[in-house]
């Protein structure tokens, strides 16, 4: 234990802005120089977010501790926009930049709806698909799926036509070329659009629970906007924030899993 | 008939942006014997890696035929080995796995692969370097990695295109002699491309020096000196000489043509 609070002082540099900026917040709120129907104290936001996570003092009311269930009818969504626009994005990246019929065939039509920002098609999004779970896994496939596919074909257009002769030297036919040398060496580039791609993902949930879902992270957020609960505005802010940042790190972990050879050795080798 | 052979090879690169057409390679012949080490030199330009690259099956003759063993060669395949002047490992392969890439392919199982890696990685002295990924190795350890792939695609035939062309004077001089040893012991043939008269020498059974484009075949020299090669005996020097000599006409040649 002293070693985690020599460790915390050791990093005193880092928390100082932070934690002066907590403690000037919670003062002028409790002075009453903020209003508190403007900007709750941090204290009361957080007690309010623990009991909605924990339900013991009802102060969250209706929502008073449901924050697990809200925080898992966000994740789902993700999670199954998400999926689905990493298993297309990727199959469609790969096509695109393997062959050039594909590409010439396909990708003037996929440019042209890549401008398009994803929120534009909730109106759409909610005729089609009504207001429950569809639209908003519809709006993250949206948001995530194209910064996915642009990455994709990116890795792949980029791979290094020496591993591929190397390759073909050894027997590959097309699709072991594609399986066993363009999707690895893509592999970097593809986790790049992975990563830009779970932002999106969490930005476009939230949007669409606003508009579109009765249940979630976004709608707690914009159903307490209603009833001028700010301290549950801001304690569903953070929650978005933290699960948000979470995904990126669970994606970042598998990331530096697979692509553990990249970080390997010298800069002479780095070249083989 | 020899093991290597080809025949009334014609290659024109075509180049549709200028609409002008390159000889590249007017009418060779060349024929190469089982457990020879053929030395392809010649300058840059005059088509000696193309016609490397005609045997290992990326490119293809404009007319003429190249066959291995009496198969008429239609594309890149793993009944012939080739190191690349860059190692072109898997960067993400460790070196068992990128030795054995072949078997990868016909879908060995992992124990079946490393098992036939061993003999392959041992010969080019990397033991102990199985799991170290390319990014961990040194230009020659890689180049290593590459020969022993080669190898492991089958011995009998391997095609270089100037391996050692990247790697330092001493990794170079080390490297050759090792290739020496492994063609004796694996009784390969070899079809070696460089630029360098000495390589030529150090390594070849025969030299063949080629002229400036078009390439055509100026003169094959069988090589008989004792091995290792000195390079600072007379036997050596003299052919040297003549093979400078070669080169000198050569690129006045050349700069009459320009």
């Amino acid at each position: 234990m002293s070693s985690l609070w020599s460790d915390l002082w050791g990093q005193r540099a880092r928390f100082a802005v932070p934690v002066f900026l907590l403690l000037l917040w919670e003062f002028l709120a409790r002075i009453g120089y903020l209003p508190p129907a403007l900007l709750p104290a941090p204290s009361r936001v957080f007690m309010t977010w623990g009991d909605w996570i924990f339900g013991f003092d009802e102060s969250a009311q209706d929502i008073s501790g449901r924050w697990l269930g809200d925080a898992l009818a966000s994740s789902t969504r993700v999670f199954a926009g998400y999926s689905l626009a990493g298993v297309l994005g990727v199959t469609l990246g790969v096509s695109i930049g393997w062959w050039r019929w594909v590409e010439k065939t396909i990708e003037p039509t996929l440019q042209m709806l890549r401008p398009i920002p994803p929120v534009s098609w909730i109106p759409l999004a909610i005729i089609w698909f009504g207001i429950a779970n569809k639209p908003a896994i519809f709006l993250v496939f949206l948001g995530s799926f194209f910064p996915i596919l642009m990455n994709t074909i990116h890795g792949v257009k980029t791979v290094n036509r020496d591993l591929l002769r190397a390759a073909a030297m050894a027997g590959a036919n097309e699709a072991q070329l594609l399986r066993f040398v363009v999707l690895p060496a893509a592999m970097p580039s593809i986790f790049a659009g992975l990563r830009i791609g779970v932002g999106t993902a969490w930005m476009l949930t939230v949007t669409a629970e606003m508009v579109a879902v009765k249940s979630g992270l976004g709608y707690s957020l914009w159903d307490s906007y209603y009833f001028l609960r700010y301290d549950l505005v801001i304690a569903s802010m953070i929650s978005i924030g933290l699960l948000g940042f979470l995904t990126d790190l669970l994606i970042k972990s598998i990331m530096n899993r697979l692509l553990r050879w990249q970080h390997a050795g010298t800069v002479q080798g780095s070249r083989a | 008939m020899s093991f290597i052979e080809l025949n009334h090879i014609v290659k024109v690169f075509k180049d549709p942006q200028r609409g002008t057409d390159m000889l590249a390679i007017d009418n060779i012949d060349l024929s190469v014997e089982k457990k020879e080490l053929v030395c392809l030199l010649g300058p840059s330009g005059c088509g000696k890696s193309t016609l490397l690259n005609m045997i290992a099956g990326f490119e293809k003759p404009t007319s003429g035929e190249v066959k291995v063993d009496g198969k008429l060669i239609t594309g890149p395949g793993a009944d012939r080995g080739m190191v690349f002047q860059q190692p072109n490992l898997m960067p993400w392969l460790p070196v068992w796995d990128n030795v054995a890439f072949a078997l990868k392919l016909k879908g060995l199982s992992k124990k079946d692969r490393q098992a036939a890696a061993q003999p392959f990685i041992e010969a080019v002295k990397l033991n102990g370097f199985e799991n170290h990924l390319p990014g961990e190795l040194s230009g020659g350890m890689a180049q290593r990695v590459g020969i022993a792939r080669a190898l492991l695609q089958n011995p009998a035939v391997v095609l270089m295109d100037e391996p050692f062309a990247a790697l330092d004077a001493q990794t170079k001089l080390d490297m050759q002699e090792e290739l020496v040893t492994i063609w004796q012991r694996y009784s390969s043939t070899i079809v070696f491309v460089t630029h360098s008269v000495d390589e030529a020498l150090i390594l070849g059974t025969q030299v063949v020096v080629m002229t400036h484009r078009p390439g055509k075949i100026r003169e094959t020299i069988a090589i008989d000196l004792d091995r290792p090669r000195d390079i600072t005996s007379t036997g050596f020097n003299d052919i040297k000489r003549h093979v400078l000599d070669l080169i000198r006409q050569e690129s006045v040649l050349a700069k009459q043509d320009a």
